[in-house]
This record gives C-alpha cells, structure tokens and sequence, in this order.
C-alpha cells in the first residue's frame, strides 16, 4: 500500500520559465521513512514543497500527486488547508525562521491546534505537556511562555516534532531537520524522530544532503541531481552498490570523511 | 605563537538597562602553535565562536589578553594582515555590490599593498587558481556563485595578504557534505603552501579530525579538554566521551 504516488511531477518557474523539478515519480510505503538525497539545489527542498503546494506563487507545477488515492493537485485552497499540518505535516530547517518570532511558542501552538481540534484550553495545554515531555523538554510550560529567540535550535526542532506528535499526522516531511544543529543535538532530535515514526507509525519523507543521517533512520533512498531522480531504491542496496556515477560519488565523499575518523579512532587499540 | 591567556567575556543579557551579565567565557587560557591546526570543538551556545572573534580583534576580552608573538592583538597594527577569517556564513561575508575580484584586494587595498592594472589581475588570478575557481569567476558577483564557490573565494581573500593564522569559524559546516570535503582538502593544501597556522572552530568532529592536530574541547565558556589527534580515542572527560559516542557517520 502507498500513502504517495507521484507521477510525473514538473514544477517550473513562470518568471525564468524555468523547470526546477523535471519529471518526478517516485511512491512512499505506507509506514515507510523515504529519503531524498542530494546537493543544495538539486530540487529536493521544492519537491516536497510541491507536494504541500507551499511552493511560492510564482512556481507552477503539475502531474499526479495522490495522497492516500486524493490527487492533491486537484484540491481546492480551502480543503488543502485543512490537511496541512493535520494529514501532511512539515518538520523545517530552520527552527527560528519557522516560528513567528513576535509571538510566545505558546500562542503559536494554540494558534496551530486549534485550527485543527476543538479542544479547549486545558486538553490543550495537556496533550501539548505530554507530547514536550516525551521529546525530553523539561518544564514544558516555561517553554511555551517564552518567545523563539530564547530557545535553542535544537530545542525549537524538539517542539516542532512534539506538535508533529499532537497533531498525529499520516506523513512527516523532514526538510533538513538536523542540518542546522550540532552533534549532540542533531542525535538527539534524530532519535526523536526514530521514536515518533514506532510510536505512531507514520510514514516520512526526510530530506538532507548527508548519507550518513539518511542512513539512520532512512528505509529507502531517493537521489535527486538538478531537478532529476538519477536513482532510488532500498537504503541498503543503494549504499552499497550504487549504480549512478553521482550515487557513487556521493558515498565516496561521504566516506572519506568517516573513513579518516575511523581509522584514527582504531589506530593502536 | 598565539597565545589566548586567562581571557574572561561577558555580555549584557536582557534589555537595555538590565545589570543581569552572561559570562561567556571564563578564564580561557590556550596557544596555537607555529604550523599547527588547533580545532575548537563544542555545541552552540559554548562560547566558541566568541573566542574567535576575541582572537580576531574584532572584540576585546574584559580580563587577560590574546597575544601574537607576544604583542596584544588590541592594537590593530599587531594583527592587520598576519591573522584572517573564513566564517560560516558565506553569503553574508561578501559585499553583494562587488565583483569576486574587488572581493579578493579589499583586505590587500586596506593595507595599502594594493598593486596597478597587469598585477592585480595576476593576483587574483593566482589566488583564484590556488582555490580551485578559474579566471572567468573574475568578474562574477556574489549571487552567481554556489555555496561551494562563494566559500572558495572567501578562502581566497583570506589568504591574500598571507596571514600567518588563518581563523575558521565554522567555514564548512553549512556546505553539503560532498562539498565540505573538497574544502577540507583545498585548506589542507593551502596551509602547506602559505605555511599557515588554522584555529578551526567546529561542532563537527569528524569534519575537525580531517584537518586538525589538536583538539580542545570547549563546554560552557571552558576548556574541558585538550587532546592531540591521534589521542583523541583515549579522551578522559565525560563530555568529550559523548560528543564521540554521539556521532553519526556512514
């Protein structure tokens, strides 16, 4: 069973009249972490923007998108926007850019909720608590009182991951979440998403540019390179064998960083 | 040699009037050998970066000193030239309005070293082919370019008065993977060249332990540990422990 099916999906630039995705098919599992690899620029970030249709206005795009047998293509504003967020939900980058910075967390995420569930003010607050306790966010209401400047980036992905939790959506998409973050943050935020995706067992796009993150928590792979899919598979197959020229050249780079540290880890043990 | 001693900072946190100071750094004392790349290591937030500004003159410490060979950094005339820096956010760092050559002889024109007309395009030329970039990019601006290429010719700037340390402020960590290691090489090649010595200040440690000699970790505004590369696995601190244990590799 595939919660998305993608076919032929071109996304274009109307002011350039140029084409950014050119032709895209790929499907996701259900229950299944798909990850979509490649440099900056290669279309991966404009992919799943397409598939939320949250690419900027002047960006057209077209093909099938079915999402659990819905073309999202074909839906109105009004009903996409009711499964932003509650069906597909978004998981960005850049913490401090994705909250508003002039409102507390807290309004934020009261704003988000209740444009989905009518919960009143104390469910909220309850579900909100349970969800920021499991991410390990300690005195989650001193939290939700403070403004994003205040916070961490790492501690900003673990909220928008705790929302992803209360919201319970059929598919994540990860656009580079722990690319912004350092090593003991990027793991944790990592293990997060590991553990949310067994306890809900929602399906995930993840993006990011490096081998070694997709390799954790990824269940296939998808390699993207100026707007094109040059190969998709098994995570496993295409790690170790990898077809394409820049498959290969990816991993080969990727391993020669890992490879030196290794090595200087084992020396004379 | 540039030694940091007992260097202590602090800023201001809250409003405008608040009395409330975050110690940033407290009582920091390291040097960076003759030929050496001394890797800084810790999360955000720990005060490394801060330490790198503190060394490039760009702010000056509340107590201690930064010397180069033994004279304070305070006085520009000690560091203008002879320390440099790449810092992480390449877009930021270049003028949008100048071309990757103006880019390249703004540091040598503030020095007054700035040559005529056949030299200068030899120069940059010269510093072009050393990056990897070739004459075209010449006249490029800052928004042509990649990542990867804007990088490079903030490297190429760096370098052009042929400083002897070489301040690196997270100089790789926002480029793809497969991009940063070209860069890793690129610096390894240019520090034999210019026989420079590197401060690369980083979160990455696999990133670090391509490059470095010598690591200090840094927690909270201190040094945890100072270990040399090929030691890094019998490391002692508990935090250096987990910064290793928690890394994701391929």
């Amino acid at each position: 069973m595939n919660i998305v099916e993608v076919e032929h999906l071109k996304v274009w630039d109307t002011h350039t009249n140029q084409a950014i995705v050119h032709d895209s098919s790929f499907t996701v599992r259900q229950g299944s972490c798909m990850a979509i690899v490649g440099e900056s620029g290669s279309g991966k970030s404009v992919t799943c923007r397409a598939l939320m249709r949250l690419n900027k206005p002047n960006m057209r795009q077209s093909g099938k998108m079915l999402f659990q047998g819905t073309d999202l293509n074909q839906l109105s504003e009004k009903e996409m926007r009711r499964r932003r967020g509650k069906q597909l939900c978004m998981i960005l980058q850049q913490g401090m850019s994705a909250f508003d910075p002039s409102c507390m967390i807290g309004v934020h995420i009261r704003e988000t909720l209740q444009t989905h569930y009518h919960w009143n003010t104390r469910e909220l607050e309850r579900r909100m608590r349970l969800a920021m306790e499991s991410v390990m966010l300690r005195n989650p209401m001193d939290i939700l009182n403070k403004y994003p400047h205040q916070l961490s980036g790492g501690m900003l992905q673990r909220i928008m991951i705790a929302l992803a939790l209360v919201l319970e959506p059929d598919l994540i998409i990860a656009d580079e979440p722990t690319t912004a973050l350092d090593t003991i943050s990027q793991y944790e935020v990592l293990e997060q998403l590991i553990q949310l995706r067994e306890r809900m067992g929602c399906s995930m796009i993840f993006i990011s540019h490096d081998l070694g993150v997709v390799r954790k928590i990824a269940d296939d792979v998808m390699v993207m390179k100026d707007g094109k899919i040059v190969e998709q598979g098994n995570m496993q197959s295409v790690l170790q064998e990898p077809t394409h020229a820049y498959t290969r050249y990816l991993v080969s780079t990727r391993l020669e960083l890992s490879n030196h540290f290794k090595a200087l880890m084992q020396e004379g043990s | 040699m540039l030694t940091v001693e007992q260097v202590e900072k602090s800023y201001v946190q809250g409003g405008l009037f608040s009395k409330h100071r975050q110690q940033v750094l407290k009582k920091v004392t390291l040097e960076c050998r003759h030929g050496e790349c001394l890797g800084i290591i810790g999360e955000s937030g720990s005060g490394k970066s801060t330490l790198g500004r503190l060394m490039l003159g760009l702010e000056s410490p509340d107590r201690g000193a930064i010397r180069l060979e033994g004279k304070d950094v305070k006085d520009r005339r000690v560091r203008m030239g002879r320390i440099s820096a790449v810092f992480q956010n390449y877009t930021s760092s270049i003028n949008p309005f100048l071309t990757v050559q103006d880019a390249i002889m703004e540091p040598m024109k503030a020095l007054q070293k700035s040559a005529q007309g056949q030299q200068v395009h030899a120069k940059v030329d010269m510093l072009l082919t050393q990056v990897g970039l070739d004459s075209s990019y010449r006249t490029k601006y800052p928004h042509e370019l990649s990542g990867g290429e804007a990088q490079r010719v903030c490297i190429a700037r760096a370098v052009s008065t042929e400083p002897q340390y070489l301040v690196l402020d997270e100089a790789v960590s926002s480029l793809d993977v497969s991009v940063q290691i070209q860069v890793l090489q690129l610096l390894r090649s240019l520090k034999s060249l210019y026989k420079m010595s590197y401060v690369f200040i980083t979160h990455d440690i696999q990133a670090a332990a391509y490059i470095c000699d010598r690591f200090v970790f840094f927690r909270e505004g201190q040094i945890e540990e100072t270990v040399s590369v090929d030691r890094l696995k019998h490391v002692q601190s508990d935090y250096a422990q987990q910064l290793l244990s928690h890394l994701i590799s391929l």
